[in-house]
């Protein structure tokens, strides 16, 4: 069962239209709710004249500053970052960024709320905002707190000016990625619900005990009292791994209405108050001797923040361990913008930190003149060379080996410029991908239902991860029963309780939980008398207990591996790109992509969660960018007609080769994780790429025709 | 001067005829045919992806060609023949474009499914290429944010070769 | 969306009597409409549905002009005979933009009325002169990639956004439309007015008027014509410029051409200083820069759109070599 390439189990649903997403839950006396947000960036709302809206028909409250509830703390109550984040709860009458959120219109009507939201008038006490990550640069301070709790915020090993005047060749740029907006399909929604002190809310999200959890504390509400349902979030991508300020406004509004309230965020909406990736701005310093070997790296990596929460894009952690360079230093800086808070987006840190490690090491190579797969391979960290700790396990070398073999990298001639198809330049790139195998403590539980069939239950999620999938194989395989006795539930805060899902961990943690719960109702089967497989002599065990079913629960965690092991999950990815040198135009022919990340529990659904990830690396590569206005910090490309994410004709073959590796190390499951690798190094890849193709060096996100054109000829 | 004369307080009457079935409703004349669907008629199937024609999640049949219901006035649509992707199947037995998106793994989080599946069999009665560059620029009003791409236009090439 | 009244019609005259409402709006295939009453860009109190009025047939008239009515869908002129076969760029520059969705359902006149996608223009919080006149340009100061280079003014920088008005530009089609006053043609150049001072007022339509036909003259070296559009991504984006051609070649000899440009301009951008310099002479690609530079002569480059100047030369150099290697 485990490692079969079967159909996703809730694709019937999906192909129907029957999943429920968060907003669409059929709820009695529903009513919505439209959030107002700030025009400015920075200074105060003056007054708000809510008349207008207030009398416009069908319209139920309008809830500001003025006449929202008085929150524990502020409204701060359940601020712990990373998972509960600073948020705009109506609490006073600062704007802190363009697009904050300052009032909750409700009505009996979607089209009643969103009108009567446009009809507030605001004043506001207007300062000046910084927006400008290049101008407030001077400004950056050193972040000093751990990165997600774990790593030091800057680290060095040996001695890099050492190093950097041992080396032959140094290449010292600046690298830059912009502000990333996600973008899932779904629009992040939330329906609340009370039921006297009981609160329900269905919401999109990656997290629904910590929702629970954040939203009660915010509240000043137990626990007990919060539930969480989720059972098919439309795409996150980081993005809805934390409660937004929507979240406890759909709770808020619903109690002030005693009704059901439905909040779903506009597309624009989505642009500010629910995260990003930030800009980062990656200077590097990298040395090597003639015959390639690396004798220091440097990188400083500024990036972006809100002026209320210091969040940090990691982007220095690859540059750690990646290679083994005797002297590396890293520090990562933050500068304080009046922008929304930024937060995880796919590949958080490695995605753009793999932009400028990768990008500087392609230009070393070229420097050197050797090639770029050589000159990795002579630097290849066969331990861990931050910690010293071995790999638990690491098949980087044949991911170069297979994946050149695969694109033909040997076709490739070294001189840019040198390959055309006609009137096309052709360019061939490469870069080395990795993301850190994680996991988390969970757990689940098994049941044996009087038909004889299995519930397998764990308060995790499906965002199209193929969670519903590979849960049900890892417990139909513990069972030794066919998929189709499986049936498992997730989403719900009733459930057992689970971690997030993110940073590429859900099938590393609740799998291991998912499969002790269900050799654990195995055993108690066996010892019941009856044959797990044999559905007869389930059955007859059930009825014989007066139709009791049979439950077992199981937890699992980590152990003492981390302090034994570094995890990594790795890979090589290869870009072929072709350029107009006339028109600028580029588009990014073909991808391959090599990825050693442990046991592959369903290579059908593995291979299109990495083609995924490469093309959220592609299209961090060519088109995103949120474009902020200079003046007032206004989101200006909100919307997915300017706000350019690829469409179907963006993306040509992609081909991605998983390769087995065992390792028995990093979990019980031998599994390392799929939702991010794919993503990291593909801007490299591609910008190495076009490098080679056109002779022009793009070291600032997007790649557009812009700068193609700047450097091509007429 | 004919037919429907309404005020903004008036509701407007519409007859919206979805997968063969006759649903008068009475409706605020801003109500889009998506919010029509989603929110008056339960048919949820059909998704709120951008509500403003960006990203084709929304696209269901109007008189038999694809089209963005968020664009598109309910009450405009009064009279006119609407399938949405739960009028794709017959019974239990999927369309076989539902069912080479499950074969070809044209999805991931399900959420542009819909809108893809619709723009997918409208795309059948098209003069679209044969080849698998002419789907994919056929398909382009369908944004897939998880990346689904290579599996969709497998399954829609699969159908239109008779191997759905 | 504000409220409205909303009324259905079925006849030219029906349509024309609803549309004396004040802010009275037609509604055809909705795409700009419906987008831009969402934004609140658009606020009509009255909503004039003419989807069934009788204006979506395709009819070639005795002089071998082919006319197209205001209602046929973008994908159907597309794909008809007529429009495909005689003029190759029409067809192009439809394919070219948008989304099979969107080509259903938007219409010849809607696609004449489409509106500018600049980013203060469609956000009521920002100044837009076009928006709310005397408001001041958020644009010229502001981030720009995606503005004009061409017929701008101190007050607007707003691109006209269509691919296939560029087409019908370069084939001196002319619009029919009917008002209060009676039938009238207005010639495709003359339809929409570039901004000046008023860039509230983009086309010459008179309050009420509706556009019922548009009529593509004899042509016949628009056989032999292109639509060259380059954008961010391959598919469903504005362009960051086009070019639409049609050339007439006699021996390697330009007899006349006609050269329109898009994505770069605050109306459909008929290009007749390149035309006058290419007709009469040889054919070559060095001829073709002269005329490209003659086109962007007078281009006005802003903070971030500056590489547009050089994008829409080679756009239409590009396009005018396709046009002679179809010849």
């Amino acid at each position: 069962m485990i490692g079969a390439a079967i159909d996703r189990l809730d694709g019937r649903q999906k192909v129907t239209g029957r999943a429920t997403y968060s907003a669409e839950w059929p709820i009695e006396r529903l009513s919505y709710g439209v959030i107002v947000q700030s025009a400015i960036a920075k200074g105060t709302i003056a007054a708000m004249d809510v008349s207008a809206a207030e009398q416009a028909p069908g319209v139920l409250a309008v809830i500001t500053a003025g006449n929202a509830p008085k929150l524990p703390q502020g409204g701060q109550a359940g601020v712990n970052p990373p998972a509960g984040r600073a948020l705009t709860l109506l609490q006073d009458t600062r704007v802190r960024y363009n697009g904050e959120p300052i009032a909750v219109v409700i009505a009996e009507s979607f089209e009643q709320a969103t009108h009567a939201a446009s009809l507030l008038r605001v004043n506001y006490h207007e300062e000046q905002p910084a927006v400008d990550i290049m101008q407030a640069l001077p400004t950056a301070e050193p972040y000093t707190k751990k990165i997600l709790g774990q790593f030091e915020p800057f680290s060095r090993r040996g001695d890099v000016d050492a190093g950097l005047r041992d080396a032959a060749v140094v290449v010292e740029a600046t690298y830059t990625t912009p502000l990333e907006t996600h973008n899932a399909m779904e629009p992040h929604s939330t329906i609340a619900v009370w039921e006297r002190d009981q609160l329900t809310l269905y919401d999109a999200t990656q997290y629904v005990y910590g929702v629970k959890r954040f939203v009660a504390k915010t509240l000043g509400l137990r626990d007990d009292q919060v539930r969480v349902v989720s059972k098919f979030t439309g795409g996150a991508f980081g993005s809805k791994g934390s409660a937004w300020s929507h979240v406890v406004l759909a709770a808020m509004a619903a109690r002030h209405v005693g009704r059901p309230v439905k909040i779903v965020l506009s597309r624009r909406q989505m642009f500010g108050p629910v995260g990003g990736r930030p800009y980062t701005v990656q200077r590097l310093r990298v040395g090597a001797r003639h015959d390639g070997t690396l004798t220091a790296i440097d990188q400083d990596v500024v990036s972006s923040t809100s002026t209320f929460e210091d969040w940090v894009e990691s982007s220095t952690l690859q540059t750690r361990m990646l290679y083994a360079a005797p002297n590396v230093a890293t520090a990562q800086r933050l500068v304080r913008l009046n922008l929304g808070t930024p937060t995880f987006n796919r590949g958080p840190g490695e995605s753009s930190g793999t932009f400028g490690l990768e990008s500087a090491i392609d230009e070393l190579a070229w420097r050197l003149g050797v090639d770029p797969i050589e000159l990795r391979l002579r630097n290849y960290a066969s331990v861990d060379p931050e910690t010293g700790l071995p790999w638990s396990s690491k098949s980087l070398r044949e991911c170069y080996e297979r994946g050149a073999e695969r694109f033909e990298w040997s076709r490739r001639t070294p001189a840019p410029r040198s390959m055309r198809d006609g009137d096309h330049l052709i360019g061939l790139g490469m870069a080395t991908a990795t993301y850190p195998a994680k996991r988390m403590p969970a757990s689940a539980a098994a049941t044996l239902t009087a038909d004889g069939a299995i519930l397998v239950e764990a308060a995790t999620h499906e965002f199209g991860t193929g969670t519903y999938t590979v849960m049900t194989q890892i417990a139909a395989d513990a069972l030794g029963v066919p998929i189709d006795r499986v049936r498992f539930e997730l989403g719900d805060s009733n459930l057992p309780d689970n971690p997030i899902s993110a940073g590429s961990m859900t099938v590393s943690s609740t799998g291991p939980a998912v499969h002790a719960a269900a050799v654990a109702l195995r055993e108690r089967i066996r010892q019941a008398g009856a044959d797990p497989s044999d559905v007869e002599s389930c059955r007859r065990i059930i009825a014989a207990a007066a139709g009791a079913p049979l439950s077992a629960t199981a937890a699992a965690a980590p152990g003492a591996e981390k302090a034994r092991y570094s995890m990594h999950a790795f890979g090589a990815v290869f870009a072929e790109v072709r350029v107009d040198p006339e028109l600028g135009e580029l588009r990014v022919a073909r991808v391959v992509g090599a990825y050693a990340a442990g046991r592959i529990l369903n290579p059908k659904t593995a291979r299109s969660q990495m083609i995924g990830g490469i093309i959220y690396g592609l299209s961090m590569a060519l088109f995103e960018h949120t474009a902020i206005d200079p003046r007032n910090g206004r989101y200006l490309n909100a919307d997915l007609s300017e706000y350019l994410v690829p469409v179907n004709a963006d993306v040509g073959d992609i081909d991605v080769l998983l390769l087995d590796e065992t390792d028995e190390h990093v979990n019980p499951l031998g599994v390392k994780g799929l939702g991010e690798i794919g993503t990291t190094g593909v801007a490299a890849a591609v910008a190495n790429a076009v490098y080679h193709a056109s002779g022009v060096r793009v070291r600032d996100l997007p790649i557009t025709i812009d700068q193609l054109l700047a450097g091509s000829d007429r | 001067m004919t037919h429907m004369r309404s005020t903004s307080s008036v509701l407007v009457d519409v007859e919206l005829l979805v997968n063969g079935r006759r649903l008068p409703l009475a409706l605020d004349p801003r109500v889009t045919l998506l919010d029509a669907l989603r929110e008056h008629l339960g048919l949820t199937g059909t998704k709120k992806g951008c509500d403003h024609g960006q990203c084709g999640a929304c696209t269901v049949h109007l008189d038999g060609r694809r089209i963005l219901s968020c664009l598109t006035l309910a009450a405009s649509a009064s009279g006119r023949e609407i399938t949405t992707i739960e009028g794709l199947a017959d019974g239990d037995r999927l369309h076989p474009m539902q069912q080479a998106f499950i074969d070809h793994d044209g999805f991931q989080c399900g959420y542009c499914t819909s809108g893809q599946i619709m723009s997918a069999v409208a795309l059948l009665d098209e003069p679209c290429g044969p080849g698998e560059a002419d789907v994919r620029e056929c398909m382009s009003g369908n944004i897939c944010r998880c990346g689904a791409y290579p599996g969709i236009v497998a399954a829609v090439q699969a159908v239109r070769q008779g191997r759905g | 969306m504000q409220p409205f009244a909303f009324i259905t019609v079925t006849g030219e005259q029906a349509a024309r009597q609803a549309a004396a409402y004040p802010d009275a709006r037609y509604l055809a295939g909705g795409t700009t409409l419906i987008d831009l009453m969402k934004l609140n860009v658009e606020r009509p109190s009255t909503v004039v549905d003419i989807n069934a009025v009788p204006l979506a047939a395709i009819s070639e008239l005795p002089d071998g002009t082919v006319r197209v009515g205001a209602m046929v869908r973008n994908s159907d002129m597309a794909h008809h005979p007529l429009v495909r076969d005689r003029y190759p760029l029409i067809s192009q520059a439809i394919l070219a933009g948008a989304s099979g969705q969107i080509r259903n359902m938007a219409t010849t006149a809607g696609n004449l009325l489409q509106r500018t996608r600049c980013y203060y223009f469609r956000d009521t919080t920002m100044r837009c002169n076009k928006r709310e006149p005397g408001t001041g340009c958020a644009a010229i100061d502001g981030y720009n990639r995606i503005h004009a280079v061409l017929g701008t003014s101190e007050h607007c920088i707003a691109t006209h956004p269509s691919d296939l008005c560029v087409a019908l530009a370069a084939v001196d089609a002319t619009v029919r439309v009917v008002g209060s006053k009676g039938a009238r043609a207005v010639p495709f150049g003359e339809f929409h007015v570039l901004p000046d001072e008023r860039p509230e007022r983009e086309t010459a339509l008179e309050p009420g008027e509706l556009i019922v036909a548009v009529d593509l003259p004899p042509l016949p070296f628009a056989r032999r014509s292109v639509y060259v559009k380059v954008r961010d991504r391959a598919s469903y984006a504005f362009a960051l410029a086009s070019a639409a051609v049609a050339l007439d070649l006699s021996g390697g000899v330009i007899r006349q051409a006609r050269v329109a440009l898009g994505g770069i301009a605050t109306r459909p951008w008929r290009a007749h200083e390149a035309e006058l310099l290419l007709e009469g002479r040889e054919a070559s690609v060095e001829m073709y820069r002269q005329a490209a530079d003659a086109a962007l002569a007078a281009a006005i480059p802003r903070r971030h759109n500056a590489f547009k100047i050089e994008l829409a030369r080679r756009t239409l150099v590009r396009a005018l070599s396709r046009a002679e290697a179809l010849s």
